[in-house]
């Protein structure tokens, strides 16, 4: 799995909101994009699942030219987005979710046992809920089924649009272990978050982004020792820290 | 008003009301399923419903040979006929509302029109049909021949239940039971569901917004199109312009049931087909098209959002 995002220019009608960004993810990384809103951090992981459009630049995926590929075929190569307000389908279940989740993949029943056991060993909570629908659950809940929810499609990269958003403290916490635990079993993870002092502990590199452009790629540690960085990013040390 | 013609009248009213909320309770399903995955009132239903049905017209008098001196058929050539006009109207209105689909709507979707301009491009669709088969048929009324002989199934205390009502009622009632099946129960129904609630997500889930919009409009026109079939097994006559106060109607008991809404698609359908029988007794039958009317007003005054509106956000389709 090598994912290349390789000079891409995205317009919202004729505002252009990235301005040739350029990220590379290797097999088995967290990396993870930070910034400020508007920075263009979650315009960079809808192009890289598809729901944007590149007007320049490409989207490389295994070596493979995806930039003009539908977004519902990118799914299928293993590409798995969680997305911004985790988008579950509020009318349909727990278990209607992660079912949908699998939507491409049709008449594989001995998968569909196999991948709900995975999601239900990450995730004990959302087996209790089943068949509660899925409007009903709080919002850490939700997070984690959005979460089980791309992973029952067997991503081998899982794009990550602001998991800890609107979450209490424990939960973010109890949220980043499950991503870690994620990756440590073998799937790459790009992660846009907010809350940069999580994202740069949990991260192997990181990218800050501005108004659309890059402005610093490095590792993650690094980052996170960075005067320059934490004034900018991590607030007046431990305050914004979780 | 004349009160002791609803109270003596009030079981054959019942059994009109329930065959024609029948038929208004499949063409809103038309109407309410677009609705549900594109937010679009699909106006060009009506003119589905009318080639629909044509189709069982000229499958009885061209195919079978039916003409208005002909003896209605028995056994199993009736039931041959039967299946064949219906399966023709389904199909033509099936296959119509796919391509009214790809030929009216989709460019302007993918092309990020607006929803003013969807909704010019469903009327002008509608009347293109519509006056297409004006000229086609000389704006004349065309008769369906007497296939099935309207005898009382039963007959209790002078009210009785004519086959061709039963025929509507119980096929309705199936037909609804199956979309409704469908959409909760298969994987296909599902995503329907999933695109009706985000079609973005939807995306993300690896499904065919194109392929699940156009199941849509297939499942909406076969619907329609057995609507059509039952509706010329009862009034046995069509004309061009037949869609407009059936569609009206149907559209009437979409909004009514909470327009996006299968279940308020069935209850507002035949809470419609009932009132208008009521109301048509009571008042006079000219007062039966104007009950639409007032059904729509009301509804839109008081509860715009229909009778199941509260939930739609739920349980959309």
């Amino acid at each position: 799995m090598r994912l290349e995002i390789n000079d891409i220019h995205v317009y919202y009608g004729k505002i252009e909101a990235i301005k040739g960004i350029s990220v590379v993810v290797n097999q088995g990384e967290i990396v993870t994009l930070i910034g400020a809103n508007g920075a263009g951090k979650t315009t960079t992981l809808k192009t890289v699942s598809g729901l944007r459009k590149v007007s320049s630049g490409q989207i490389i995926f295994d070596g493979q030219d995806i930039s003009n590929l539908p977004a519902h075929e990118r799914v299928e190569i293993g590409i798995s987005q969680v997305p911004e307000g985790r988008g579950i389908f509020p009318g349909m279940t727990v278990l209607e979710n992660l079912e949908i989740g699998k939507y491409f993949r049709k008449n594989r029943a001995s998968e569909m046992s196999e991948d709900l056991d995975r999601v239900f060993t990450l995730f004990p909570r959302l087996k209790e809920r089943i068949s509660q629908a899925g409007g009903t659950l709080s919002g850490g809940e939700q997070q984690m089924l959005a979460i089980g929810r791309a992973l029952m499609a067997r991503p081998k990269v899982l794009l990550l649009d602001e998991p800890s958003m609107g979450l209490a403290p424990m939960m973010i916490q109890n949220i980043f272990n499950i991503i870690t635990e994620i990756n440590k079993s073998g799937t790459t993870i790009l992660l846009v978050e907010q809350n940069a002092q999580q994202a740069l502990q949990r991260a192997h590199r990181a990218y800050i982004l501005e108004t659309g452009n890059v402005v610093k790629e490095a590792k993650a540690s690094d980052l996170l020792n960075d005067p320059a960085v934490r004034a900018a990013y991590l607030g007046t040390g431990a305050e914004h820290a979780v | 008003m004349n009160f002791s013609v609803v109270g003596s009248q009030f079981f054959p009213l019942l059994i009109n009301g329930l065959a024609l909320g029948f038929i208004y309770v499949l063409v809103s399903v038309g109407y309410t399923m677009v609705y549900g995955v594109l937010r679009l009132i699909n106006f060009a239903n009506s003119e589905i419903f009318m080639l629909g049905t044509f189709a069982t017209a000229i499958v009885s008098t061209s195919v079978f040979k039916f003409n208005q001196n002909s003896q209605p058929s028995h056994g199993m050539k009736l039931f041959i006929v039967l299946l064949c006009c219906l399966l023709a109207s389904m199909a033509t209105s099936g296959v119509v509302a796919v391509f009214v689909e790809l030929i009216a709507y989709r460019r302007l979707r993918t092309k990020g029109a607006n929803r003013l301009g969807s909704l010019i491009s469903a009327i002008g669709t509608s009347i293109t049909l519509s006056e297409g088969v004006r000229i086609l048929t000389h704006s004349i009324p065309v008769a369906s021949p007497r296939v099935l002989s309207k005898f009382y199934v039963f007959k209790i205390h002078g009210v009785g239940l004519r086959i061709d009502q039963l025929l509507t009622i119980a096929s309705g009632l199936l037909l609804f039971i199956a979309v409704d099946r469908f959409v909760t129960k298969t994987r296909m129904g599902k995503a329907i569901r999933a695109v009706s609630m985000s079609e973005e997500n939807s995306k993300l889930m690896g499904i065919n917004l194109n392929r699940v919009i156009s199941l849509t409009f297939l499942i909406g026109g076969l619907v329609t199109g057995a609507a059509a079939f039952m509706y010329m097994t009862v009034y046995e006559q069509t004309v061009f312009n037949v869609g407009f106060n059936i569609g009206l109607a149907a559209f009437t008991a979409a909004v009514l049931g909470g327009i996006g809404n299968l279940r308020g698609a069935f209850y507002g359908g035949l809470a419609l087909g009932l009132a208008e029988e009521y109301f048509s007794a009571l008042l006079g039958s000219q007062w039966k098209e104007i009950t639409v009317f007032v059904v729509l007003v009301l509804v839109l005054l008081v509860k715009p959002n229909g009778l199941f509106g509260e939930a739609v956000q739920q349980t959309r389709v």
